[in-house]
């Protein structure tokens, strides 16, 4: 238990806050890497997976795509990204792979939630000489939305890990305090910097898990873990 | 003084047989150290969830918590699961196994208490009526039902375990995550690439076994479709 104290000792020790390499600011990139990261995989694959989901095309890869993600590993593709070109400007490999495993999960639920809508339902509204898009954008969307979040949540929570793991391929963020950790061997600033991760990790589902009870009843959904 | 060998090595492609041939007892090291830590893990989260999963669809006040507790637990990064078990195992491959029977856990768990869940009443019934006593009514009407999720849990559990294993490599017991990682340090870029490429092959293999165990355990199901 000495180690949790240490790690304690060195949370609230104020010089590991400021300066360069501090927690204030790999807490900055961290929270900036996810933001960024989350709003444009949900501007890519949000668009795609709610046509994809009206036409009732492309379903075997909209499904099938989460699978792929997972058996990738993202260590892995940090340090490919790395290896590349692309691997000398600055974030760039760290964005590219935070926004590779970002899509799959939106794309999956979206698609999934846009088929899952009432087929009466979607007659109804082409009885009434809805055109495909008002039905898409007025019905479709509106009705799938628990399922969209839900993909947005995963993509979330799975952006915060990726970023974390971004510092061991050289990327910033609160995983930096982990690997440098590491590499003083010290264990009371690797335990310090995990809590630190975890504790924001937790936050971002808090912040959905809160956001999904607020809205009205009809929008909240379980969805899939 | 000789020229140095103008081979793919010497010139550091991306795909190189002469990495292949070199280095073939490394990467045979460690694809078995990937393959152990994988079975291991998922294998005593398997051994774990069970009981767990069984007690929350049998005590209805055990439910809440067993899923909660999973969700935190699966919420928090690997990066920082690993660190935050390095004051209890130290930098051993006990970390790493630890750390993925938590996440294999959580998965497992979710997927079994669904299969359960998802038995009908009436079978249930059906059974009590023809003198099913609790534990034959569990092992010969309600697991067997269950499998199909339970499987499910199962690959999932043991394709994210697989891309998992790399980022062990953060404490030396990372299997290929190894060789992805020195590699990241020396770019050599052959080594990167086989080894992504063998996690994915190690990955796709296992959820196609465990797909093929799923077929012959379950022969029910496929004279339904």
């Amino acid at each position: 238990m000495n180690t949790l104290a240490d790690a304690w000792s060195w949370l609230t020790t104020s010089a590991n806050w400021s300066g360069d390499g501090g927690i204030r600011q790999r807490l900055g990139q961290h929270l900036f890497l996810t933001v960024v990261c989350l709003l444009i995989s949900c501007l890519i694959a949000l668009p795609v997976a709610v046509v994809l989901g009206h036409l009732g095309k492309g379903g075997a890869l909209a499904v099938n795509i989460s699978n792929i993600g997972r058996a990738v590993p993202t260590f892995a593709v940090l340090v490919l990204l790395l290896l590349t070109p692309i691997g000398g400007h600055g974030e760039w490999p760290t964005v590219i792979a935070l926004v590779l495993f970002a899509v799959p999960p939106l794309l999956t639920n979206a698609y999934v939630g846009m088929r899952e809508v009432d087929r009466d339902v979607v007659r109804a509204a082409r009885g009434m000489g809805m055109t495909g898009r008002q039905l898409m954008l007025g019905v479709e969307v509106p009705l799938a939305l628990p399922l969209i979040l839900t993909g947005v949540r995963i993509a979330a929570v799975q952006l915060v890990a990726t970023a974390t793991l971004a510092a061991l391929a050289g990327g910033g963020g609160l995983g930096r305090i982990i690997t440098a950790g590491f590499n003083l061997a010290s264990t009371a600033q690797v335990v310090a910097g995990a809590v630190l991760v975890a504790v924001f990790a937790l936050i971002v589902e808090g912040l959905f898990e809160a956001g999904r009870l607020l809205v009205p009843g009809r929008f909240r959904g379980g969805g899939s873990g | 003084m000789t020229a140095p060998p103008d081979d793919c090595l010497a010139r550091n492609e991306w795909l190189c047989g002469a990495y292949l041939s070199s280095r073939r007892e490394i990467l045979w090291d460690a694809v078995v150290q990937h393959l152990q830590l994988t079975a291991v893990s998922v294998l005593i989260g398997l051994v774990l969830a069970v009981p767990l999963a069984l007690a929350a669809r049998h005590r209805r006040w055990a439910a809440g918590p067993v899923l909660a507790v999973t969700t935190v637990l699966y919420t928090v990064p690997s990066l920082a699961m690993f660190s935050l078990l390095l004051p209890v195992y130290g930098l051993s491959a006990s970390l790493v196994v630890a750390g993925l029977v938590l996440y294999s856990l959580t998965l497992l768990v979710r997927n079994i208490l669904a299969g359960l869940r998802a038995v009908p009443e009436e079978t249930r019934q059906a059974a009590r009526g023809m003198g099913y006593g609790p534990l034959r009514l569990l092992l010969a009407v309600e697991l067997p039902l269950a499998l199909p999720a339970a499987m499910a849990g199962l690959r999932i559990a043991t394709v994210s375990a697989v891309s998992l294993v790399t980022v062990g490599a953060i404490v030396g017991y990372g299997g290929l995550g190894n060789l992805i990682y020195s590699g990241m340090n020396t770019y050599f870029k052959a080594q990167v690439l086989t080894a992504s490429v063998l996690c994915v092959v190690i990955a796709v293999a296992a959820d196609l076994l465990l797909l093929l165990a799923q077929r012959l355990l379950t022969p029910w199901a496929r004279r339904q479709q």
